[in-house]
């Protein structure tokens, strides 16, 4: 059995955001990019495939920045083959942007099932793995919890709202958006990670870039606050009076309290 | 060219989801700024449509191949629709069969899609929507002004639509399109099993989110909640690492939750989580990161580290 993990890198949302010139597109220049998280979570998923049934992982990303270290690690984690898909345009690019160019990329591989994460923070047009399964003629899933797979079939969990999930049996090929793996992504040593940069081994390709589909994007803002968080100010013990006032201002705790 | 607008109603076991009403409510607005009707497609529960007052028009869809959501049965199924009705825009939720059905049929029918909106407006013949981007931190406007679009939105975005009883103008069977050889079968489906908690119904929830890092420090928030006597809650993050059980879980696929006053510590806001806590009486965010966007929606605030802040109120309300 093939699998093949898609993943990709995303400005990392501890920092501040600032926009360009534009107003279209944030200012990449001073930030950090890091591994998107639900994609971290397919890889785990993927590797535990692996362990259970003897399939090969390959993963695959776009040339985006700081990519080569999450390709890496997933080496690192047990991955058989990474590829890193050349030739990106820089800034963001649409969903189907990049589904246009993974389905390209697909299209001349051999696989059972790809797997990425359920959704990306800047998906303004829509999650990855429906596209490319749409793309491609494949059945899919988003907000997947668990996959089992052999013989051609995958067992898979489809998560609803309130913690009640559907399971289902996919016939094979197909696409799953992952949302949580059966266990928490497993952490690579740092010594591994360095083997696998030392001895190589990551492939690269071409990106077959095709005129973009943009949905209209007017412009990019930052969201008007409400303005009502009122902020407390000061040391935490002082901090700590003023939230207990509150409260106790609400009758939610006594007064003596 | 199409002027109406096509509404997927979700249900669980025939019972209309809230959103559903969100979007029909939404859907008449702009059906009327474009002089057209609202269309509702209900598939696999032909009982619910008679909770669609909202509606001009219900298609309902039956076939036990659609009773419960499954990706590939509902894509044929709304592909069907959406030929039989040519609306203008199609408007799914942010929720499993949106993700689902939103991206797969933005492809496969053709239209541009705008995802995580919580704005939608008709300025002439287009429809502009507002969506969350970077998990809230930004927000972009988009333009749909194709003869035909889709939008996915995010829970609890609009008021409610209030015609729930009485049918639709009209309501007609259609019939369902060829559901042979399905690649996708549904086995069963599972609810998360319970704990003895309800945390939707309590007064004060301490809820607690990634900042916390550690499985060790959750000692931190359990005094306080211990304290206050009242349950601890939590983001998804903390319920995936195994470290409460899925009933504690606030947000889009955990619980919604109204307590009188919600107590934040270590989350960020994400639209997931927010969908399940904004409604809350009073909400107090303690948050290092002055831009999360949990300030939007709190009504107090503090950038104080949640280590420092938490053993103060412990120790205050330690008695
Ligand atoms: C389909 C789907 C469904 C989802 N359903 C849910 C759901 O039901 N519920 C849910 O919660 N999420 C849900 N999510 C996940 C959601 O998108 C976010 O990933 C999640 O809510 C983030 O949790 P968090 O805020 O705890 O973590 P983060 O976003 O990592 O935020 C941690 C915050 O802690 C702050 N912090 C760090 N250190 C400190 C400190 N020392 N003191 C104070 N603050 C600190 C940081 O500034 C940061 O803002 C869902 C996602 C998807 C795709
Ligand atoms: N240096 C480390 N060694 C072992 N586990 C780690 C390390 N760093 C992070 N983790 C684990 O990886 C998971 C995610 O951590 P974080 O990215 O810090 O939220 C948590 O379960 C951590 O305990």
């Amino acid at each position: 059995m093939k699998l093949i993990v898609a993943m990709r890198q995303l400005p990392d949302l501890v920092e501040e955001l600032e926009l360009d010139s534009s107003g279209k597109d944030i200012d990449r220049e001073y930030l950090t990019f890091v591994s998107n998280e639900w994609d971290e979570q397919a890889l785990e998923e993927a590797l535990l495939l692996k362990e259970a049934t003897g399939a090969e992982v390959c993963v695959v990303a776009l040339d985006e920045p700081d990519v080569d270290s999450t390709l890496y690690t997933a080496l690192a984690k047990g991955a058989d083959r990474a590829v890193k898909l050349t030739g990106i345009p820089e800034g963001w690019m649409s969903t189907h942007d990049r589904a246009a160019i993974l389905s390209a990329w697909l299209a001349e591989q051999s696989y059972d099932l790809i797997m990425t994460g359920v959704q990306a923070a800047d998906d303004l047009d829509g999650q990855l793995a429906a596209i490319v399964a749409a793309r491609l003629g494949l059945p899919h899933a988003a907000v997947v919890v668990r996959v089992d797979a052999k013989d051609g079939v995958a067992v898979v969990s489809q998560e609803l709202g309130g913690g009640t999930a559907v399971e289902a049996e996919i016939r094979l090929p197909a696409v799953l958006g992952v949302q949580t793996a059966r266990q928490p992504p497993r952490y690579a040593p740092i010594t591994r990670i360095r083997q696998a940069m030392n001895a190589g081994g990551l492939e690269e390709a071409p990106a077959a870039v095709t005129p973009g589909v943009r949905p209209g994007l007017r412009r990019l803002f930052p969201p008007q606050r409400s303005g009502q968080a009122e902020m407390l100010e000061g040391a935490p013990a002082d901090v700590a009076e003023r939230i207990i006032d509150i409260l106790r201002s609400k009758g939610l705790i006594d007064a003596g309290a | 060219m199409g002027s109406d607008v096509l509404v997927l109603a979700e249900h669980a076991e025939g019972e209309l989801a809230e959103s559903t009403f969100e979007l029909i409510g939404k859907a008449r607005e702009l059906a009327s700024a474009w002089g057209g009707q609202t269309h509702v497609a209900v598939l696999g529960a032909p009982r619910a449509a008679g909770a669609l007052g909202g509606a001009d028009v219900v298609h309902v869809v039956d076939h036990p191949a659609v009773s419960v959501y499954s990706p590939e049965a509902y894509e044929r199924c709304m592909l069907s629709v959406l030929e039989h009705v040519q609306p203008k825009l199609l408007l799914l939720g942010t929720t499993t069969p949106g993700m689902d059905l939103g991206a797969a049929l933005s492809v496969l029918w053709d239209a541009p899609l705008a995802a995580y909106a919580v704005g939608l407006v008709a300025e002439g013949d287009a429809a502009v929507a507002t969506c969350q981007i970077y998990g809230g931190k930004l927000m972009a406007e988009v333009v749909l002004e194709s003869e035909r679009s889709i939008a996915t939105v995010i829970g609890g975005s609009f008021p409610p639509s209030p015609g729930r009883s009485g049918g639709a103008g009209s309501t007609c069977t259609d019939e369902p399109p060829d559901l042979g050889d399905l690649r996708t079968v549904v086995r069963g489906v599972k609810v998360p099993e319970a704990t003895g908690v309800d945390i939707t119904a309590a007064d004060i929830l301490v809820s607690v989110g990634r900042g916390i890092q550690s499985r060790d420090n959750l000692t931190l928030v359990e005094e306080l909640a211990g304290a206050l006597g009242v349950p601890l809650s939590a983001s998804r993050p903390i319920i995936d690492q195994g470290w409460l059980p899925k009933a504690h879980q606030v947000g889009k696929s955990g619980q919604k939750v109204k307590p009188r006053a919600y107590l934040a510590f270590g989350i960020s806001g994400a639209p997931e989580h927010l969908e399940g806590m904004r409604d809350a009486e009073l909400i107090v965010a303690c948050n290092t990161d002055a831009g999360a966007p949990i300030f939007d929606v709190a009504h107090y605030g503090t950038t104080i580290d949640l280590f420092d802040l938490l053993p103060e109120l412990s120790a205050r309300l330690g008695g």
